[in-house]
């Protein structure tokens, strides 16, 4: 198959094959379903939900990073007019903890609050303002304790633990080749990275409807995975999973702020307890207590090399933080280990890694999980040594550039298509931006409309990233996606249980259905716990494993629509084909609409798609663990402003590794948002932690880009398909927001000539000693 | 609605979307924005901070654009109040051209930014037919999109601008 | 309806004698945050600003030549209306300042009058109604009193409002000579100030005002650093030439009143170089 690259300054492009596809197939900018609501504000999130007779319901947590909780005394509370419920630990009827990967996280505290912002307790009442006043009446005894936030201190062993699961969550280490080699080329680095907040928009909300029995009920939740989500419900509520029904309700966003369970259990507690609807919703302060955030971390890195600054070793030692519950730590370290050497051949290694365990905020899921932080210390390690060989910042990575079926520092092969050099060589070939003109509007001028700079006191800098992320999960994890496809009398319908976050599943399985099966209608059925499980909205799986789960159950239909046709007419099923909306004999000359050949039919397929067994690692971080990789890289142009450190980034350029543009317009999307995220956390984006306590819990403190941030993005697409994925295409809703940082903040030390160790970058850094 | 001990028993009236709508049983602190979804079934304006530091909830008062979520609603009587309910369409015309443009060009990912953004543009497109880039994103630059970083927006404002002129070229 | 919402200041002023302690809405983007947050306890009464026009006025009162005088401009008059037009050509610094004041949204609502309730040293007008020498203008039921900025905030988020009155609005001179404005933030735009400057010339009487903000528990006026310059330089000579070393002692004798702290938006080090930095700036500017 031909690839196809395009350019653009701002705009979509379509495959060269795009305008011979019919509309609404695959490689088509086909509309979106749910597009239409979406525009007239008729789409229903989870925070417009509303149902009769329903009650409110609201969250107490902990004001202390580290407590043991002496008693709880609801008594004031229920002296409120307007409140039918009051909850705490005891009253969670079935397993008191839950997690994604260790259980080790409770519903609601019950000796000790291990976060500020833990819940403790959860009213129901009958307007938002009752429920705020029910819990400030709610008074908790609090044994203050002294919190553990140094991540080291946890490695060291020298606190006792503060949950009985230890302080630490993971160590993996990876020794690989020869540790003792080494080069005439050492250079090492110290990186550091500050705590990411996915802030979607849309806050965390659900509305449960309690069964008349009060043995069940409807949950209606915004969330990444809808049986992940059941399973720990049903579990915590001592209930058969089949009487915990899950729909989705519309999603906000998500970027892995929506793995981990959140008020989840609280609104189905409430729900059975009161027996009425209960509507749950967190304001923007509570959503960032009540979600995980990125790991913060600290990577020391050292890369051995030949006097050609070829790489012969690498050192790392990594540590995330992950804060008070273990969340999804323990992968998001496997991810940030594995993919300590970067998209480049590495034949030697010694990595250690951990996660720990603080009364910091918990961390877990977001967009890159621990690639982020491997990437911003390899690449700054790419620079230096760069300099140290005296190449330039893209020859060094050209050389060292991985090529399809190298391996990583695991051992495992990467039997992905890895175009790296091209993903390298197509960014720096995209056209860079015009010179800052002597009369530029201060609006683009770095300090925007604050006036700060004229046009003498701005540098500019370019800077490169490239990176390589796995795709789907990994260590054994036996993931799977299922979709159900039913052709009756013409009308294509599709089920599945893939969460739709804004990434456009809904609209990517109406393109696979109209491109197998020639229909130009798919209706889709509501997203729901009534068909099995599609697995998580992450790591970038969905095209791939939903995608894939869709296009084997139409290509299964369409099976029994040839067999059809095949018998009526007296014709092998081999030679039918679809072309267009028909139905055709490739040999022959027969011809059917396939709404008249599916005309009386029931078809109807449900398929569970898996992709290749992947394995552990052992001791020594050695084993094929992961199932497929992308790849991608960055050129960030930046100008700064050296006096007061303030930055604008101007231009971002980038090829990306995708395998096949499905739907570029999407592409487009995806590319674009995730470098705004990753620019987010370049220069200003980052939880503020001190003792525990978050310093800035609103979006007046917690900042995130806007337009007059956002730069211009120019992109390449690179469509090697990859034979491994069903639809060819690779995921890419990660790789966008992984290489941009590094690359922004090489940009930065390109420009000023400081040696900038940590993102988000902030203005002292640069601008003082 | 559930009535809530909260709630004043007077009755206030608050005009929406060219609609006239008593709201009883309020109670005094609620904002506009909260109103108009839980009151007057009318949850298009949406909440992600409620602080006016993200425009999701932009309304037009009086002409003006602001985020409802710092209105208080018992003071908008008298005012009139358009929501992305409210923009002109019709059942022949369903969508707005800002409204069109916006899924042509790919500008709709989650959609939580959308109506208030929606509600942005056709604002500042009364006021300023051909806006520069730099005068679509300052006018922009108080909705937050955390999905699409605004590339897909600023071709949708582009391609408004480009069919208006074009309709109202002689 | 626990809502009022009078027409004219007299009736606020009635009203708000027989209730003092009733809440005086005007755009409302503090005041709602502060309830939307549970920061506030929502008020028992309110008494809204919108409908009162002559809050929403401002007035030149020119000198019998015709030229400078004086601008009231009530307190009720939103930001986006300083931006451009005539108030924006009379106060060049107060149209930068109110560009910068959070969104488009909020200058459609936020007032200057809302700035001086709030009274926090990052409040984006404040340092150009310092440097300006603004009389703020306050009357209640009772009577009517005029307190020059300087001496009406005094602290942080602390003004010498009392009880039963109402900020009315503010007085500008109109100088000749060069104004500008600059404000440090993270972001391009909808950014709280972790520093920011206003600069007046006055060619008249030869005198130059430095106003700083957020690096001070009120804004501050840097009246060595001021007095310095004049002394140093003639400033009602109509062709100005400054040289570099002036500009940059100028800078940091102003950087040298500020007071900045650590908190988690910036730290006391960079607010009190980066003050410096924009006195310096905006000095050359002033001269360029």
């Amino acid at each position: 198959m031909t690839d196809t690259t395009g350019t653009t300054t701002a705009t979509a492009t379509a495959t060269t094959q795009a305008s011979a596809l019919r509309h609404g197939t695959l490689g088509t900018n086909a509309a979106r379903p749910d597009g239409v609501p979406k525009v007239q504000g008729r789409f229903a999130f989870s925070n417009d939900l509303w149902a009769e007779n329903m009650l409110w319901g609201a969250t107490l947590r902990s004001p202390h990073p580290y407590a043991r909780i002496k008693s709880i005394d609801v008594t004031g509370a229920w002296k409120i007019a307007g409140v039918e419920a009051i909850l705490t630990a005891e009253d969670v009827p079935g397993q008191p903890n839950y997690g994604l990967i260790r259980q080790d996280q409770h519903v609601f505290a019950t000796s000790y609050v291990r976060y500020r912002g833990e819940p403790v307790a959860a009213v129901a009442a009958d307007h938002p303002e009752t429920c705020r006043r029910a819990l400030a009446a709610i008074v908790v005894d609090y044994e203050v304790l002294e919190p553990l936030t140094d991540p080291e201190v946890a490695i060291a062993g020298t606190r006792e633990p503060i949950h009985p699961d230890g302080n630490i969550i993971r160590h993996q280490r990876i020794l690989c080749g020869d540790p003792d080699a080494t080069g005439p080329i050492v250079v090492e680095g110290d990186y550091e990275m500050g705590m990411q907040d996915q802030a979607f928009l849309g806050p965390e909300a659900a509305l449960a409807v309690p069964d008349d029995d009060g043995g069940g009920l409807e949950l209606y939740i915004a969330t990444q995975w809808l049986h992940e989500d059941r399973k720990q419900v049903a579990e915590c509520l001592g209930l058969p999973e089949e009487r915990v029904r899950l729909v989705l309700g519309g999603v906000g966003g998500a970027f892995g702020a929506r793995e981990d369970i959140s008020l989840q259990v609280h609104c189905s507690l409430l729900a059975l307890r009161t027996g009425r609807p209960i509507k749950m919703q967190y304001g923007r302060e509570e959503s960032f207590y009540g979600h995980v955030h990125r790991h913060p971390a600290k990577i020391w890195m050292r890369h051995h090399a030949t006097a050609d600054g070829v790489i012969i070793k690498i050192e790392a030692r990594m540590v995330f933080d992950g804060g008070a519950y273990a969340s999804t730590s323990p992968a998001v370290l496997i991810n940030g280990v594995t993919h300590a050497q970067g998209p480049y051949r590495c034949p030697n290694a010694v990595v250690d890694g951990w996660a720990t365990r603080t009364n910091n905020p918990p961390c877990g899921a977001m967009r890159g999980f621990g690639v982020v932080q491997a990437c911003f210390a390899h690449e700054g390690q790419m620079d230096k040594l760069a300099a140290a060989a005296g190449l330039s910042p893209v020859e060094v990575r050209l050389r060292n550039a991985m090529r399809t079926g190298d391996p990583l520092i695991t051992g495992q092969p990467v039997d992905s298509v890895a175009p790296v050099e091209r993903c390298i060589r197509e960014t720096d070939a995209l056209p860079m931006p015009p010179d800052l003109p002597s009369d530029a509007d201060v609006l683009s001028l770095p300090g925007g409309t604050g006036r700060t700079a004229d046009r003498g006191h701005v540098v500019r800098g370019v800077g490169y990233g490239v990176a390589i992320k796995n795709l789907m999960y990994s260590e054994g994890f036996d993931d799977y996606s299922t979709a159900r496809c039913q052709l009756n009398d013409g009308i294509v319908t599709l089920k599945f249980a893939t969460s739709e976050v804004g990434q456009g599943f809904v609209m990517l399985a109406q393109q696979i259905a109209r491109t197998i099966l020639g229909v130009d209608e798919v209706m889709l059925d509501t997203i729901d716990t009534q068909i099995g499980s599609s697995g998580s909205t992450s790591a970038s799986r969905q095209t791939w494993m939903s995608g894939g789960a869709v296009d084997a159950a139409c290509r299964k239909v369409r099976e029994l629509l040839f067999e059809s046709v095949a018998a009526k007419h007296g014709l092998p099923a081999l030679q039918l084909a679809i072309d267009g909306t028909d139905v055709v004999d490739t040999i022959g000359s027969l011809r059917i609409p396939v709404a008249d050949a599916s005309a009386g039919l029931r078809l109807d397929e449900t398929v569970e798609y898996r992709h290749r067994v992947t394995e552990d690692l052992d001791e020594n971080g050695q084993g094929n663990c992961h199932v497929a990789f992308a790849f991608v890289a960055h050129r960030a142009v930046v100008d700064v402003d050296p006096e007061l450190g303030l930055v604008k980034v101007v231009q971002v350029a980038t090829a990306q590794d995708i395998g096949r543009a499905l739907n570029p317009l999407s592409v487009a999307g995806q590319i674009e948002g995730g470098i705004a995220q990753g620019l987010g956390l370049a220069v200003m984006e980052e939880i503020i932690v001190t003792d525990g306590m978050v310093r800035n819990a609103s979006f007046t403190d917690y900042l995130l880009p806007t337009t007059l941030d956002a730069p211009t993005v120019v992109f390449s697409l690179i469509e090697e398909p990859d034979p491994q994925a069903p639809l060819g295409a690779k995921g890419v809703g990660e790789p966008p927001c992984i290489s941009v940082t590094p690359a922004i903040a090489a940009a930065i030390r390109d420009a000023t000539g400081r040696d900038i160790r940590r993102v988000p970058v902030r203005p002292q850094d640069i601008c003082l000693s | 609605m559930t009535s809530t001990p909260l709630g004043s028993p007077e009755i206030y009236r608050l005009t929406v979307n060219g609609e006239s709508h008593d709201v009883q049983d309020a109670w005094l602190g609620e904002s506009l924005l909260y109103v108009l979804r839980e009151r007057l079934g009318l949850p298009g304006s949406k909440g992600a901070c409620e602080q006016g530091e993200c425009g999701s909830c932009t309304v037009l008062l009086d002409g003006a654009a602001v985020c409802a979520c710092l209105v208080m609603a018992a003071s908008a009587t008298d005012a009139d109040i358009v929501t992305v309910e409210g923009l002109p369409t019709s059942e022949a015309a369903p969508l707005t051209d800002v409204q069109a443009a916006f899924l042509d060009e790919g500008a709709v990912q989650c959609g939580f930014c959308t109506p208030g953004l929606i509600v942005a543009v056709h604002h500042l497109l009364d006021h300023n037919p051909r806006p520069t880039a730099l005068e679509t994103r300052e006018a922009l630059s108080g909705n937050i999109c955390r999905c699409t970083g605004y590339g897909r927006i600023f071709a949708a404002v582009d391609a408004v601008v480009a069919s208006r002129a074009e309709q109202s070229a002689p | 309806m626990p809502v009022i919402t009078p027409s004219t200041v007299d009736e606020v002023l009635s009203q708000l004698g027989e209730r003092p302690d009733a809440l005086l809405l005007s755009g409302g983007t503090d005041v709602m945050v502060e309830i939307n947050m549970a920061h506030r306890k929502a008020p028992a009464e309110v008494i809204a600003l919108r409908r009162v026009e002559e809050l929403r006025r401002w007035e030149h009162h020119t000198t019998p030549d015709g030229t400078g005088g004086t601008v009231m401009i009530g307190s009720g008059v939103p930001y986006a209306e300083m931006e451009h037009g005539p108030l924006a050509e009379h106060f060049p610094a107060l149209a930068e300042a109110a560009r910068t004041v959070g969104s488009p949204q909020i200058r459609a609502a936020g007032t200057l009058g809302g700035n001086l309730g709030t009274c926090s040293p990052a409040g984006d007008g404040l340092p150009v109604l310092y440097a300006l020498d603004a009389v703020v203008h306050l009357r209640s039921a009772s009577g009517a009193r005029d307190v020059p900025v300087g001496e009406f905030m005094v602290g942080v988020k602390k003004n010498v409002l009392e009880p039963g009155e109402l900020i009315t609005g503010v007085t500008l001179p109109v100088r000749r000579g060069w104004q500008g404005y600059s404000k440090v933030g993270v972001r391009n735009a909808m950014v709280i100030a972790t520093a920011s400057a206003c600069l007046a010339m006055d060619r008249e009487r030869g005198s130059v005002s430095l106003a700083l903000g957020a690096v001070g528990t009120t804004i501050l006026r840097c009246r060595d650093a001021e007095n310095w310059l004049a002394a140093e330089i003639a400033l009602t000579d109509a062709q100005l030439e400054i040289g570099d070393d002036v500009v940059r002692e100028f800078g940091q004798r102003a950087a040298a009143d500020a007071r900045p702290i650590d908190d988690h938006r910036s730290t006391a080090a960079y607010r009190g170089h980066a003050v410096g930095v924009l006195a310096s700036r905006l000095l050359r500017r002033a001269v360029a």
